[in-house]
């Protein structure tokens, strides 16, 4: 498992300062994430986490800061307008001169990272089935003449074989033709994740995937993150608060705190980190 | 795979039997009968209300811009088809007009839908970046300004001003005495090739947006991209529509494509259900049969032995009509079928029904 690891960063966040009108979410964010790591985000509620993700995937525009992702800078962004006299963040005249790169969230999850959302959003009036083969249509080669003529056929029979591979890798075989909505909590917070795997990403960001499990379901979902991880070769950023997950399955974790980073490191150190222990973790029960 | 065959071959079947019936019905009746009426524009508001359930019911736009596209296909239409022998005396007040040639009529509908087609591409851009409300009000507008700029006098010797449009082939006289079939083929045609756009990709990913639109992008499907293809499609489909219209009526004025025949159609499709081909198709005829047949007598007075029966009076239909669609809106919001197919009937997704 180990030789999958490398110190290649697949993510890199250098600076990102969101803020919204006088708030300021995300204060000088800067992590990495390494080819083959599961690298976990934690901290109080309101810390900005879900922030961080959504300025990654493209659904907020960072006010300031960079986000490379294979080397490549995907988000570029300096304080402009109005913000120039606004902004609260650090670093502010550092991009200055770089020009502003934006994407769309569809763009970013072509270029290879998906993502669940923390608030289970699936098709609603679509079978599990469907909802993964949904995730297949990016990826497409044909155009709406060639699949309304159904000159695709070769695809779209790949598609579904996928799709159903795909079900039967995360065990939700038996229930491919059920409304995804009528599953239980567990096996869409899954089917969630099989739906970001039909995209093909080499990065998987996952918003708290525990959230409303059980200590024997999230037990179960910590295996199942890794054994995708290995058998899709990806790289996984998660966002959690179920500390024996986060314990159990990261190779490093950043806290934050206010939009503030306070803490990296691996699972142990997090543990013992003074800092860490008086902001979020508090004392330990046991 | 089997099982979706079998179960095709007896759909086409169904549909074959729908056809010759049709056929049948015209030539007992007779082509003037209140029957055939009711074929010929059930069938092609048929049409215009899948083509809007494209859009409202499986992409989740709430456009209220399906006359407007309409009136475009209805006036391409006859523009290209008025015989040249008769164009001096369409436009007579706009010496022969500028269009000096004519086309075939299957061509014609072609380039009807085209032409609305092209007008959504346009208004599309703009439009397709609002929401919910915003995009319905911003799309009645379109309706209502195409509808003011046709009848403009300085494109008169186009669209010959607010003078009728009028001797250009109709269903009568392109087929005499099987206009019902020559209805149903291109309808079908049209209808068909929308089936199974709604069953490719393409048609996976409308329903994506329409149920979840940030979901659908994280799954990268760009929004603008698909809701624009949604939409020219759909108009695409409007304007062969309108044409089919334009030829049903016989004649063509601008004034008669108001808002209320959007609300119509969007009658239709509620009361057929979003998101449901065969509810739009079976609530069309259903509407047409209503509205043009078995509701007559609402509108004529009556007297039964030497009492007037109250209420019955010109115009009682359309009250009629608007207690209908409230009983529906509250009481019946899935309308006659819900989001599912006639086809998908007592198979599998039993779950599906009931659910909002």
């Amino acid at each position: 498992m180990s030789e999958v690891k490398t110190n290649v960063p697949v993510l890199r966040l250098e600076n990102i300062t969101m803020q919204f009108g006088g708030v300021v979410a995300i204060n000088n964010l800067s992590l990495e994430v390494n080819q083959g790591e599961i690298v976990a985000l934690i901290g109080p509620n309101g810390a900005g986490k879900t922030t961080a993700f959504n300025c990654v995937t493209g659904v907020y525009e960072p006010t300031n800061g960079i986000v490379d992702f294979h080397g490549k800078p995907i988000v570029v962004n300096h304080p402009q307008g109005k913000m120039v006299k606004q902004y609260g963040g650090i670093n502010g005249d550092l991009y200055k001169d770089r020009k502003p790169v934006v994407h769309t969230p569809d763009k970013i999850t072509h270029m290879g990272i998906a993502r669940t959302f923390q608030n289970i959003r699936l098709f609603k009036s679509q079978t599990a089935f469907e909802n993964v083969l949904i995730g297949t249509h990016l990826r497409r080669s044909s155009n709406f003449l060639t699949a309304t003529f159904r000159l695709n056929m070769k695809e779209e029979k790949a598609m579904r074989e996928k799709a159903m591979n795909l079900l039967e890798i995360v065990g939700l075989a038996d229930v491919a033709n059920e409304l995804a909505t009528s599953l239980p909590y567990g096996k869409q917070r899954r089917l969630e994740i099989a739906r970001a795997l039909a995209t093909d990403p080499t990065l998987l960001l996952l918003d708290e995937p525990a959230a409303g499990m059980n200590p024997q379901e999230t037990d179960e979902l910590g295996e199942f993150i890794v054994d995708i991880k290995n058998q899709f070769n990806l790289t996984v950023f998660m966002i959690e608060h179920h500390m024996n997950l986060v314990m159990d399955i990261s190779d490093r974790i950043y806290v934050l705190d206010f939009g503030k980073q306070i803490a990296e490191g691996t699972p142990e150190e997090i543990q013992k980190n003074p800092v860490v222990i008086a902001a979020y973790l508090g004392v330990d029960e046991e | 795979m089997k099982k979706g065959n079998k179960r095709l071959i007896i759909s086409l079947v169904f549909v074959a039997l729908l056809y010759a019936a049709g056929c049948l019905i015209e030539h007992t009746a007779g082509t003037k009968s209140m029957v055939v009426t009711v074929l010929q524009k059930g069938a092609v508001y048929a049409l215009i209300a899948v083509s809007m359930n494209l859009l409202n019911g499986f992409t989740g736009l709430f456009s209220l811009g399906q006359a407007g596209f309409m009136l475009v296909g209805a006036y391409s239409y006859a523009i290209l088809t008025i015989p040249m022998a008769k164009r001096a005396a369409v436009y007579q007040y706009y010496n022969g007009g500028w269009v000096q040639f004519t086309i075939g009529v299957i061509p014609a509908l072609l380039v009807a839908g085209i032409v609305a087609a092209l007008f959504a591409a346009l208004i599309g851009m703009p439009v397709l970046r609002l929401k919910g409300d915003y995009l319905a009000i911003a799309t009645l507008g379109f309706a209502e300004i195409i509808r003011a700029i046709v009848q403009w006098d300085t494109i008169g010797p186009l669209t010959n001003g607010s003078n009728l449009l009028k001797t250009y082939p109709t269903l009568k006289n392109i087929m005499p005495g099987n206009t019902v079939l020559f209805t149903f083929i291109v309808v079908g045609i049209c209808i068909g090739l929308i089936l199974l756009l709604i069953n490719s990709t393409y048609g996976r990913a409308f329903k994506a947006i329409r149920d979840d639109e940030v979901a659908a992008e994280a799954m990268g499907i760009n929004l603008f991209h698909h809701k624009q293809m949604a939409f020219v499609i759909s108009s695409f489909f409007a304007g062969i529509g309108g044409a089919l219209l334009a030829m049903y009526q016989g004649s063509l004025q601008a004034n008669s494509f108001k808002s209320s025949m959007t609300y119509e159609i969007l009658l239709i499709v509620v009361i057929g259900g979003m998101g449901s081909v065969s509810g739009s198709i079976m609530a069309s005829f259903l509407f047409i049969a209503c509205s043009e047949w078995w509701l007559r007598f609402l509108d004529a007075e009556t007297v039964l032995g030497n009492i007037k029966v109250p209420l019955l009076a010109p115009g009682f239909r359309m009250v009629v009509f608007s207690v209908v669609i409230m009983v529906v809106v509250l009481f019946f919001r899935k309308g006659i079928m819900g989001d599912r197919e006639l086809w998908e009937l007592g198979s599998r997704r039993g779950a599906k029904g009931g659910r909002k």
